[in-house]
């Protein structure tokens, strides 16, 4: 595929796909909570962007209300609620570590983005090849947000890792179906805001189980002998 | 023949115009910390000064102590005389492509390096250590964002990429973004501005690119200065009209030619403003943290690669 | 004619060998005749391998020695002319330099003939495996050249840690031998016979060709020392004498390659694109491990063997990327990349012959190994420092000498990944660019840090403030390497159109638009793709720096002003008070960290206390010492069976015996 070929509205909807694959990097990277919050919550805007830019482009006016819920619970909503989740455990001065050296996760991130565009070539159903190749690029976020969730030892930063990975979700479906059935999105976001205020809750329980945010701490509740 | 003589003029202007980017930044960094600062054009007096001063040279100093300016400034200036400022297609450029430019880059560093090992002080072997360390983390990071811009245009040739880029119709290429900003991030610690290295000090335990050149004087200080100037102006220009790449000259015309250096000045002026204000609005950083931020900048050229081949293919 | 020049050099360099046992008595006559005649073979086979270069068809040979069922077949094609060619240059640099540097063995613990005999065999072998063409005739060269070498890494064996160098050498050098024969074995089955000839027309399912491909590449990259097979480099060459590291790293690891070459591209033929991805893989990680491991080491001569893994890593590079280009049909791109492998081959035997030459200058003047214990050595040898600076430019890969030119070119190779159709493979090729260009700038850092501390600054030890002027015969075989780098570094277009006519012999295609735009361009593909006016460079750089010491030099000469180096007001700077090669390299240790296994610490040391760095290499010590372990644990075992008693020892020649009889019925 030339890039020269396409209209201006699909090389933004690229360019916005590199973009969000870019923050999943940086949530990778990121030590600091507030950071990772504050990169989650940009990673929501460009997914806003390009739901309205899909929305405008393809005339979708249903997809206006997914982008106004994806700014209003990813953007505002969740990042403030783990915003006052972080102030209120008092865990914002803490430097998350990453497991297995950044480097090297990094290094992790750029294979698997590589295997998921490994894994989406095949496909010749779909209309377009942008989109071919933007789903490779969700696929790559779902993914990186699972490498994320394996890597951190905060729970705070893995909630967010699953969070990112509801992300790729929701970004494949736009670009590929232009949205999925308003039923199952609404669904979808009211799904992940009961998730959210779960995940604060089970916060204070498991720092109140075992003193602490590490989950490292749970193998503590391993069964068989020491 | 007027290829040559423009390519002669364009390396003349290139050397005359780099004191002048290097006093721009210091004058606006000035300003932006509510100081008077020194006029742009006091590089120009601070190297008329040093060339009129006596050489002083350390006992211990060896021969390649005195050859190292020499090579680190004409390794320099060559590099400036290949990449396109005014106009592209210039004979000059086929001497180099962008692989030889950033060879010509480290011959310049290793020389540099090895004069401030020369002399037996600490604070030499301090500086070519952590000069050697930092640039050898960002060259393969500049490179890789340049394979970007080269797989995109098909050539490493820098003209036949500017001019590709020039005359295509306007495009957004995604790995462009993370290009510039991965090559943005280099061209700072390259050419040692603040968060890597500050021009400003001479703190034993910051600097780096001034402790290589502690025991210079004189013309031999003069040169080393100059050359430092050439290669901000060099990380300027190559940012400036490879990404930027509209208004330089694409014939010998002096229409063109005019345009071109009206482009590049305008574009070399807006760059100065976002240097100092990056610079006054940064601390150092500490030597350690220095490989993260190169790592960023890795990782900048790779996600640029890897939506080059994804996202434009 | 070539081919007479070929025989002529093996004869000569055997008799380099041997017809100095007579004179044993006296130095003089034994080292004068050995070099001499080493000497002789060295030009002979420099003549001989630039006429099979230019030389129409290959030329043949069949000996009458050998087995009785296959005589000992020669041929001297372009790729053997080149290797030749090479062997020969060095060898006649290493006979210039010899007869000084060997006078610090005289009166030693081992005879000098020793040295000479090893030398001629261990030279006569690498030529004539060159020469061979058949099988047979391949491995009894290989196993000449394995086995002498083995001798003159041990050549100073009253130390423990040379025996013990030496015989991992002949243990991994025997073990890689084995593959290399199995591989041949391979071939064999399937072709009619063990001539070379035969098993080129064999007709391999990919399968088998593969497992062939498997041996060889394990078998050769033993010898030429890719990671993890390079254990035996850093711990054997820095042991040989100087001049023998020189050859053995600048010249037997060709010959390996070479080896590569001839089964992969010659005896296989379809190569798959999937051995490329291999070799590519295997080359990065040995080019970007073997500069790493390199700049943790003080000991001169380590240092650089390090480096010939480091460079070798290059050369697989080069030439995974041309298999690559080869297995998906592009023998226009294959064919750059092998000939950036096969000129970096050239440059490397150069450049690293010239530095351990420079090495051997250093150790025998100030009897210094460690890089600690030197400094200020341009003082006392200015000759070597001039040549040293060169060959750590062009190791450097720094324009315009000749380490440069080939590494651009393997960057050019790189850069056509996107002609390639899969995409995940046209993604990981920058990438394998992006090592190379970390490789690049980590062997800059590596020889600043060799030259700051070698030979500048103040000396750190006696020895080093003691060390005198090298003999000229030393200085002149450095200086024509040091000349050598430049020249290829500045006329790669020549030397690209040389290297055509092996790569046009092997892949039946050429570059021919790289020398299309006469000697001052170097245009591999197209000039408007890239170009690189290599000449230019040099006068560029020379015409500025003319110019600025005209304008800048004032008239009237007076004499320059010295002053102390500034000391912070403390009082006199001492040697001591210098940057070590330990600091140096000490940042670049803690963000590479986990490449190495280090263990530092401070400890007593009786007068005060010392700083401990002790770094280890991971290969050996997650790969080798288990094995090692484990084969001792196997044999172990098996020593229950000799039990010691008499009778059992009886009963087991008795239960053969029954065991035997009973196979014959």
């Amino acid at each position: 595929m030339i890039l020269s070929g396409l209209p201006l509205a699909e090389q933004v909807i690229l360019t916005l796909a590199s973009l969000i694959l870019f923050t999943s990097f940086l949530l990778l990277a990121q030590s600091r909570l507030f950071g990772l919050i504050n990169t989650f919550a940009w990673q929501g805007v460009l997914l806003f962007l390009a739901t309205i830019m899909m929305a405008a482009t393809y005339d979708r006016h249903h997809l206006y209300i997914s982008a106004a819920l994806t700014l209003g619970l990813k953007v505002f909503f969740i990042p403030w609620q783990l915003r006052r989740m972080v102030v209120r455990l008092d865990i914002f001065r803490q430097v998350e570590t990453v497991v297995g050296g950044s480097l090297l996760v990094m290094i992790g991130a750029g294979v698997l983005v590589l295997f998921s565009y490994y894994v989406v070539l095949p496909i010749r159903e779909l209309a377009l090849l942008s989109i071919r190749n933007t789903i490779a690029v969700s696929l790559a976020v779902i993914l990186i947000g699972m490498l994320m969730i394996i890597t951190r030892r905060k729970a705070v930063a893995q909630v967010i890792g699953f969070m990112s990975m509801e992300n790729g979700l929701f970004f494949s479906a736009i670009v590929s179906t232009s949205g999925m059935p308003m039923v199952v999105e609404l669904g979808v976001a009211f799904d992940v805001l009961v998730a959210a205020i779960l995940f604060g809750i089970f916060f204070f329980q498991i720092r109140a189980g075992i003193g602490s945010l590490d989950v490292d701490h749970l193998n503590r509740l391993r069964e068989g002998d020491q | 023949m007027i290829g040559w003589l423009l390519a002669i003029s364009q390396a003349l202007l290139f050397l005359l115009a780099a004191p002048l980017m290097a006093g721009w930044v210091k004058w606006l960094k000035c300003r932006l910390q509510n100081r008077k600062g020194p006029p742009p054009w006091q590089p120009y007096r601070d190297l008329a000064k040093l060339f009129g001063k006596e050489v002083v040279l350390a006992e211990t100093a060896s021969p390649v102590f005195r050859v190292a300016p020499y090579m680190v400034f004409s390794v320099t200036a060559l590099a400036g005389s290949v990449v396109p400022l005014l106009t592209v297609g210039l004979p000059t450029s086929a001497i180099a492509d962008v692989i030889v430019l950033i060879g010509f880059f480290a011959l310049a560093r290793f020389f540099l390096a090895l004069a401030g090992m020369d002399v037996g002080t600490a604070f030499g072997g301090m500086g070519s250590s952590r000069e050697m360390t930092i640039s050898s983390l960002a060259e393969p990071a500049l490179l890789l964002a340049v394979f970007t811009l080269a797989m995109t245009v098909a050539s490493t040739n820098l003209s036949t990429v500017i001019a590709h880029l020039a005359t295509e119709p306007p495009q957004l290429y995604p790995s462009f973004i993370f290009a510039a900003l991965a090559m943005a991030l280099v061209a700072v610690a390259e050419t040692g501005r603040v968060p890597i290295d500050n021009p400003a000090t001479h703190l034993e335990l910051t600097m780096t690119h001034e402790a290589m050149i502690l025991e210079y004087s004189s013309r031999h200080l003069a040169l080393m200065e100059w050359a430092a100037m050439m290669k901000l102006l060099l990380y300027g220009v190559l940012l400036a009209n490879l990404f930027i790449p509209w208004g330089v000259g694409l014939t010998f015309t002096p229409a063109a030619v005019g345009w071109g250096l009206l482009a590049i000045t305008a574009k070399l002026f807006f760059l100065g403003i976002i240097l100092a204000v990056t610079e006054t609005s940064l601390a150092k950083m500490r030597l350690f943290r220095v490989p993260q931020y190169l790592s960023l900048a890795f990782i900048l050229s790779l996600i640029g690669l890897l939506s080059h081949v994804i996202l434009e293919r | 004619m070539a081919l007479h020049l070929a025989i002529l050099a093996v004869l000569a360099s055997l008799a380099s060998a041997l017809a100095p046992i007579p004179f044993h008595r006296s130095h003089r006559l034994l080292k004068g005749l050995a070099f001499l005649l080493l000497a002789i073979s060295g030009i002979a086979a420099v003549t001989g391998g630039f006429l099979a270069l230019f030389a129409e068809k290959p030329a043949e040979l069949l000996l009458p020695v050998g087995l009785p069922w296959l005589h000992c077949h020669l041929r001297l094609d372009p790729l053997a002319g080149f290797f030749l060619a090479i062997i020969g240059l060095i060898t006649l640099v290493v006979s210039l330099y010899g007869p000084t540097y060997v006078r610090e063995y005289q009166g030693g613990p081992q005879p000098l003939l020793v040295l000479t005999l090893f030398t001629g065999l261990f030279v006569g072998g690498m030529y004539l495996l060159v020469l061979a063409a058949d099988a047979f005739s391949f491995m009894a060269s290989w196993e000449i050249m394995s086995v002498s070498s083995y001798f003159l890494v041990a050549f100073q064996h009253q130390h423990a840690k040379n025996r013990a160098a030496a015989f991992l050498y002949l243990l991994m050098a025997q073990v890689g031998g084995l593959c290399i024969l199995l591989a041949y074995g391979v071939l064999a089955a399937f072709g009619d016979g063990f001539t070379f000839a035969a098993m080129a027309s064999a007709q391999l399912d990919s399968s088998w060709s593969t497992i062939a491909f498997l041996l060889a590449f394990v078998g050769f990259g033993m010898k030429a020392g890719v990671v993890p097979l390079h254990v035996w480099l850093p711990q054997a060459h820095p042991v040989a004498p100087s001049h023998i590291s020189a050859l053995m790293s600048g010249v037997m690891l060709k010959v390996a390659v070479y080896g590569f070459i001839r089964f992969t591209y010659f005896l296989l033929g379809d190569i798959l694109w999937q051995w490329g991805v291999l070799t590519l893989f295997i080359g990065s990680a040995s080019a970007l491990l073997g500069v790493l491991y390199a700049l943790m080491q003080h000991d001169l001569k380590r240092l650089l063997a390090y480096h010939s893994v480091e460079n070798i890593g290059i050369i697989y590079m080069g030439l995974g990327l041309s298999m690559i280009f080869a297995g998906s049909a592009l023998p226009g791109l294959a064919t750059l990349g092998l000939i950036a492998a096969l000129y970096h081959c050239l440059n490397h035997a150069v450049f690293k012959s010239l530095l351990f030459l420079g090495a051997g200058a250093i150790i025998h003047q100030s009897h210094e190994h460690d890089l600690e214990q030197m400094g200020g050595l341009i003082r006392r040898m200015p000759v070597t420092a001039v040549c040293f600076l060169v060959g750590c430019i062009s190791i450097s890969a720094l324009p315009p000498f000749n380490g440069f030119v080939s590494e651009w070119l393997t960057f050019q190779a790189a850069l056509q990944g996107s002609a390639l159709q899969g995409g995940v493979l046209s993604s990981l090729i920058p990438l394998a660019a992006a090592v190379l260009a970390l490789t690049g700038a980590l062997a800059a850092a590596c020889f600043v840090k060799v030259y700051g501390i070698a030979f500048l600054g103040l000396p750190r030890s006696r020895h080093a403030r003691k060390a005198r002027i090298p003999q000229p015969a030393m200085l002149t075989a450095q200086g024509i390497l040091a000349a050598l780098c430049l020249v290829l570094g500045i006329l790669p277009t020549w030397t690209v159109g040389v290297l055509n006519r092996i790569a046009r012999d092997l892949l039946g295609h050429g570059l021919p638009e790289a020398t299309a735009h006469g000697w001052l361009w170097l245009t591999p593909m197209d000039p408007r793709q890239a170009s690189y006016g290599a000449p230019l460079t040099l006068l560029g750089i020379g015409l500025a720096c003319l110019l600025a010491y005209l304008l800048l030099h004032p008239r009237k000469q007076t004499p320059i002003r010295t002053g102390a180096a500034w000391d912070c007001g403390f009082g006199p700077l001492s040697p001591r008070m210098q940057y070590t090669a330990t600091a140096f390299s000490m940042p670049l240790r803690r963000v590479f960290r986990p490449v190495w296994s280090v263990s530092e610490g401070l400890e007593d040391t009786g007068t005060g206390r010392a700083y401990r760095l002790k770094i280890g290499d991971w290969a050996w010590l997650k790969v080798y010492q288990p094995l090692g372990a484990l084969l001792l644990a196997a044999a172990r075992r098996v020593t229950l069976i000799q039990g010691g008693n008499i009778r059992a020892y009886l009963a087991y020649s008795f239960f053969t015996l029954l065991f035997l009889l009973w196979v014959i019925v």
